[in-house]
């Protein structure tokens, strides 16, 4: 048993905070790396040459000589590498004697296929897919924690029972089904919901809640299902600890005994499930975003594998694996918050 | 009035003195706690009754499953709170705290009783308190509940509880979590907050149970202090008879969810007269006695609660079950009757075969 004094926690919560910091900019650079290095290595073992890729197989030798020059590709992998990493904060040239171009920070690099900065790609698919996510992770979670705890709290009942079949329903329905069944009665037949191409919120607020709202249950509907059911074990399991006993013993009422005492404790599992699960959302993002012809990072990363745009696909990664490590960070610090016990160990 | 019914007119209405109140502080009368399963009903506790008054204290002793917890999460009205689902315990009989019966009452007021009039000490503290909330919000919460006072009046509460239970530095130690404390400060914590509201009844639910044994007498040194102080009811379960010996008033002696034998705690430690009750005192470890002498185990296993053996519960364990005569020991139930002054035992062995089984077989070898 590990005893510290009340006086130094507060270094303690801090010290946990630097270290799960570190953790992520650790995690930063190994997916950097892991990226860089497939996404250079890949058309070697394709047998595929990457200037080629850029121009077109109808290129003359000498203009694909002046585009390896040009992008930098007879370099070794690690300057290159270190080009790209250099690039991204502080912008790039990219020079072929006196024909220089200039990439500016942030600079991922420029699109194969339309030549343009693959920064402006990301810049608009980025709040899009993170309109939906965020969206769709605040459904699951309220929706989800809420069946869940009343299913548990009214076991065997009508209710818990069509919940958790409901539940079980919503797990096994792909996204591209529900999302298109959804699309079909109310955008088609019923009329009720417009879908805007534009999502930059520039067609006002009712426009691109209309565009998102589907969207958003299509996704939040398989994870809401799976948190329920994940609500519902925990909750029972809580329920029964002796602390909540303690919490009756001492005259608090039901209401205040599930939400302090039973609901805080069975936050942590959740918190964990969901720090997971932000990782694997990009996954259901694709089939949301392809589902209903959003412009997100997902739509542009499929666009860009199917046309071997390695910079798109390169920055892509980067930026999901970014917007992963500092959700994951955000769950690390919500789990101290609630935890106490975190913040020791 | 052995049955919950709500029919039963202006009889056991809370706070309504009849004829049946009783004149003690707490009485439980003819108390059955029984649980509907699938394999058949568990008849936990099944005809229980004694009485309390303030300034004392009952020792309830028994091992595993006689019906000690049951009985007093029963007089908590911890059993009918929060089910969610499972099937409920069904509880009848009578329990009347202070002239108010319990059983009959409505499920609100015997929550506003809880934690106030009557609070509880459990096993294991460490599970008994949220591992998420500090010592000191734990205690402030059972301060509020049934105190409307600002969060820093609650806090000042705490801390004079902490300081009063014993631990160093209240002040600083009431920010501290759960597993920041060791084993004797998570329960010192504990009787901290349950005694904050001034409780006339508290019971204590195998206190020491989980401590380390250094720790032990502490424990029941600070119980039996802090009763003296308040003047509260107590009432310890255990199944350490070495730990009631000293503590308690009265003794309690539970087998198979029905008492056993009952009466003030030098009789029946001293000069007991049930079976059962030897066996305990056999098994039990005592600093007095001879280091040759080995312990000696009460044969069997603790009955079925679904298939209570017919006659005496004990029978199948008792060596003397053979001596009434008749068969009686597995036909008939034995009731309580008085065997000393105040003290009862249920057994059909007669007064005289009693005696003289312990003063040739027993009381030699403790």
């Amino acid at each position: 048993m590990i005893r510290i004094p009340a006086a130094t926690r507060p270094r303690t919560v801090l010290a946990y905070l630097i270290r799960r910091l570190g953790a992520v900019l650790l995690m930063v650079l190994v997916v950097l790396l892991t990226t860089f290095s497939i996404f250079f290595l890949l058309p070697k073992w394709a047998g595929q040459d990457t200037a080629v890729l850029f121009a077109g197989k109808a290129t003359g030798a000498e203009q694909l000589e002046g585009i390896r020059q040009k992008l930098g590709l007879d370099e070794p992998v690690l300057v290159q590498f270190w080009d790209f990493v250099k690039g991204i904060p502080m912008g790039r040239d990219y020079a072929n004697g006196g024909d220089v171009t200039r990439c500016d920070a942030p600079c991922f690099g420029y699109s194969f296929r339309t030549e343009e900065p693959v920064w402006d790609t990301l810049k608009d698919a980025l709040p899009v897919t993170g309109a939906l996510a965020a969206g769709a992770c605040v459904m699951w979670l309220v929706g989800g924690v809420a069946i869940g705890v009343l299913s548990a709290l009214r076991r065997g009942s009508v209710w818990d029972r069509s919940a958790m079949v409901g539940a079980l329903s919503g797990v096994s329905m792909p996204i591209f089904f529900t999302g298109m069944v959804m699309m079909g009665i109310f955008v088609h037949s019923l009329g009720w919901l417009k879908i805007d191409d534009d999502l930059s919120g520039a067609d006002g607020i009712d426009i691109w809640l209309q565009s998102l709202i589907l969207p958003w249950i299509a996704l939040a509907f398989l994870y809401a299902a799976m948190y329920a059911r994940l609500t519902r074990a925990t909750m029972l399991e809580v329920l029964g600890e002796d602390y909540i006993r303690t919490a009756r013993a001492k005259g608090l009422g039901e209401p205040s005994v599930i939400r302090k005492h039973a609901l805080r404790s069975a936050m942590t599992p959740i918190l964990t499930v969901f720090g997971l699960d932000l990782g694997a959302l990009l996954g259901g993002a694709v089939l949301t975003e392809q589902t209903f012809g959003l412009k997100g990072l997902g739509f542009e990363a499929v666009d860009a594998i199917s046309n071997k745009d390695l910079p798109v696909i390169l920055g892509v990664t980067l930026i999901a694996a970014l917007a992963i490590a500092v959700a994951n960070l955000v769950v690390d610090i919500m789990y101290a918050v609630i935890d106490p016990r975190v913040r020791l160990s | 009035m052995t049955q919950l019914s709500k029919s039963g007119a202006a009889v056991g209405e809370p706070g309504t003195p009849d004829s049946h109140a009783p004149t003690a502080f707490l009485e439980v009368r003819d108390l059955k706690v029984h649980f509907p399963t699938d394999d058949g009903l568990v008849k936990s506790v099944d005809g229980l009754s004694f009485t309390l008054e303030k300034g004392k204290t009952l020792g309830i002793v028994g091992e595993s499953g006689s019906g000690k917890s049951v009985t007093s999460l029963g007089i908590m009205g911890l059993h009918t709170t929060g089910q969610y689902g499972k099937r409920k315990a069904r509880l009848s009989g009578e329990i009347w705290l202070d002239g108010k019966e319990l059983l009959t009452a409505r499920p609100e007021e015997v929550r506003k009783l809880r934690g106030r009039e009557m609070s509880m000490i459990f096993q294991d503290p460490l599970s008994a308190l949220h591992p998420y909330y500090s010592i000191g919000k734990q205690i402030v919460e059972a301060y509020r509940v049934h105190h409307d006072v600002d969060k820093k009046t609650a806090r000042r509460r705490a801390i004079e509880m902490l300081d009063r239970v014993g631990i160093p530095q209240p002040d600083k130690r009431v920010d501290s979590y759960p597993h920041e404390f060791s084993g004797g400060m998570r329960q010192r914590a504990m009787i901290a907050m349950s005694l904050v509201n001034n409780p006339e009844l508290l019971i204590a639910d195998e206190p020491t149970t989980a401590l380390d044994v250094t720790v032990q007498a502490q424990i029941l040194d600070l119980i039996r202090d802090l009763q003296k102080e308040f003047g509260s009811a107590v009432i310890v379960i255990t199944h350490d008879l070495g730990v009631v010996a000293e503590l308690a008033d009265d003794l309690l002696v539970m087998y198979g969810g029905r008492c056993v034998e009952r009466g003030p705690a030098e009789k029946v430690f001293y000069e007991p007269r049930h079976p059962y009750t030897w066996g305990l005192l056999g098994s039990m470890p005592r600093l007095d006695r001879d280091q040759t002498d080995r312990l000696i185990p009460v044969k069997g296993s603790p009955p079925s609660l679904i298939n209570i053996p017919s006659g005496c519960a004990f029978n199948p364990r008792c060596p003397y079950a053979d001596l009434p005569k008749d068969n009686l020991t597995r036909t008939v139930r034995p009731e309580l009757t008085e065997v000393g002054s105040a003290h009862w035992a249920a057994c059909h062995l007669s007064p005289e075969q009693r005696e003289q089984i312990w003063t040739e077989e027993i009381a030699p070898k403790l």
